[in-house]
């Protein structure tokens, strides 16, 4: 129920007293969604859909940012794995 | 495409299990709130690349299956009466209630639609006017907002046909009671990475600091989970309670105002029974007084509808994290997705499908 799908925001309508629409594309299958609680988002952005309504523009920078960090500790994780087996040999 | 490929991709996973194991020195038991994470722990095999002191358990996140029975069986009735659409989400509709479902009263004659959006039971409203286009509003914080606006908009349009059976409830009340239940086994949480990124991660903090517990607000895809579970672990390892944002991409501390606003605005917070569950105090959202009458329990007569639990379903206690689907008697015996006595077995969000779905069997059968 509480699915979200990331899209590229292909079009939208122009702000207005109404509720505010817009084009989505999930990997090229195109859907209308309600802009209402995500008005800053510009058409390239990214936003999250949930039952027709995008409710956040996605973050690249903190996307990259713990992805990064991760790949950190994994680092560390397989040198410090390594480096015992190392002494003993 | 972006901002899913690489939440799915099996090297990071891998290296993220293998660092997760490095970690692990103690047996812990974690519990992911929301059933969509549920669902994709056992699709990828996210339980099968955890150290085997490492326990998940599945927690109420599933809001088809808190949905009490009454709720259910007044949808059914309401779909039963003449000159009426009853609009809900697909996931609603194969849920037994008392003695049916809403797509056996679909087969039987009354006109129950899926929709896919709130806002297009709005439109069947508008185009159809000489019917009562009720919309069974299910879910937890990521769709109440949506249903809100549907409200709003309703109102603005000015539709006097258009209403909702709502049975909405919220998170942080059911991890306090979860908490406070004498049976807990849970040692950290995952949120819900949607709930949160509506409601932000604030309304967390008091919870992490009065039960001195990790709670990590967390995505959906494999990676999501992982790094999710890593951060859990390492907290409860080092000591170290607290709230942590491992879905950074969408989520912030604040959440998203404009969605908080309006879900204010239309709704107010209430008393709520959550099935398997009991009653939990301010728990759930009801219509303010400035929108009843878009509440399809004024506007139907609804009195004389009783229920009855099935007999021999423990979804409560699968709900609670405290029985395992396959260990259940039931599972996959007298109850399939084809035959379900609870909720937890038909919906997308359910852990007893996702345990059938996946292949996960009782121990009698895997041998």
């Amino acid at each position: 129920m509480c699915l979200g799908v990331p899209g590229l925001v292909v079009s939208m309508d122009p702000p207005s007293d109404e509720l505010v629409m817009g084009k989505v594309s999930f990997g090229g299958a195109e859907r209308e969604v309600c802009f209402g609680y995500a008005s800053e988002a510009k058409v390239g952005d990214y936003v999250l859909v949930h039952v027709g309504f995008a409710i956040a523009v996605l973050d690249e920078a903190e996307a990259h940012r713990i992805l990064e960090d991760f790949e950190t500790i994994a680092r560390l994780s397989a040198q410090s794995e390594q480096e015992p087996s190392e002494g003993s040999a | 495409m972006k901002f899913v490929d690489e939440y799915r991709d099996p090297e990071r996973a891998l290296a993220l299990a293998a660092s997760l194991k490095q970690r692990v020195t103690r047996p812990w038991t974690l519990m992911e709130i929301c059933g969509g994470q549920t669902h994709s722990i056992l699709r990828y095999g996210v339980d099968q690349l955890l150290p085997d002191s490492l326990k998940l358990v599945h927690g109420p996140g599933c809001p088809v299956c808190v949905t009490p029975i009454d709720l259910i069986d007044k949808a059914i009735h309401i779909a039963r009466q003449p000159n009426v659409i009853l609009t809900s989400f697909g996931d609603m509709l194969r849920v037994p209630g008392s003695c049916d479902d809403l797509l056996r009263a679909k087969s039987a004659g009354a006109d129950v639609r899926m929709v896919y959006s709130p806002l297009d039971a709005v439109k069947l409203a508008q185009q159809n006017p000489e019917k009562q286009v009720v919309f069974f509003a299910v879910g937890f914080e990521t769709t109440a907002p949506p249903n809100a606006m549907a409200v709003v908009r309703a109102h603005q349009l000015k539709l006097d046909n258009f209403s909702i059976l709502a049975s909405h409830v919220l998170v942080p009340p059911a991890i306090r009671a979860l908490l406070n239940a004498s049976d807990n086994v849970v040692q950290g949480f995952l949120a819900a990475g949607h709930v949160c990124t509506i409601m932000g991660t604030r309304e967390y903090e008091p919870l992490a600091e009065q039960y001195r517990i990790p709670i990590v607000v967390t995505g959906f895809e494999p990676v999501d989970l992982l790094q999710g579970i890593f951060l859990a672990v390492t907290a409860l390892e080092e000591g170290r309670p607290g709230v942590q944002n491992q879905y950074a991409r969408s989520v912030t501390r604040e959440g998203n105002v404009a969605a908080q606003q309006v879900l204010k605005r239309v709704f107010q917070v209430c008393d709520r029974a959550w099935r398997g569950l009991g009653v939990i105090a301010q728990s759930g959202l009801e219509l303010r007084e400035e929108f009843a009458r878009y509440d399809a329990n004024r506007r139907f007569e609804l009195g004389g509808v009783v229920t009855q639990e099935p007999k021999n379903c423990h979804a409560g206690e699968v709900l609670r994290g405290v029985l395992r689907p396959p260990d259940c008697p039931a599972f996959g015996v007298t109850c399939n997705p084809e035959n379900p006595l609870g909720a937890p077995m038909v919906s997308s969000e359910g852990a007893c499908a996702a345990y059938f779905r996946y292949g996960r069997l009782p121990r009698a059968n895997a041998r």
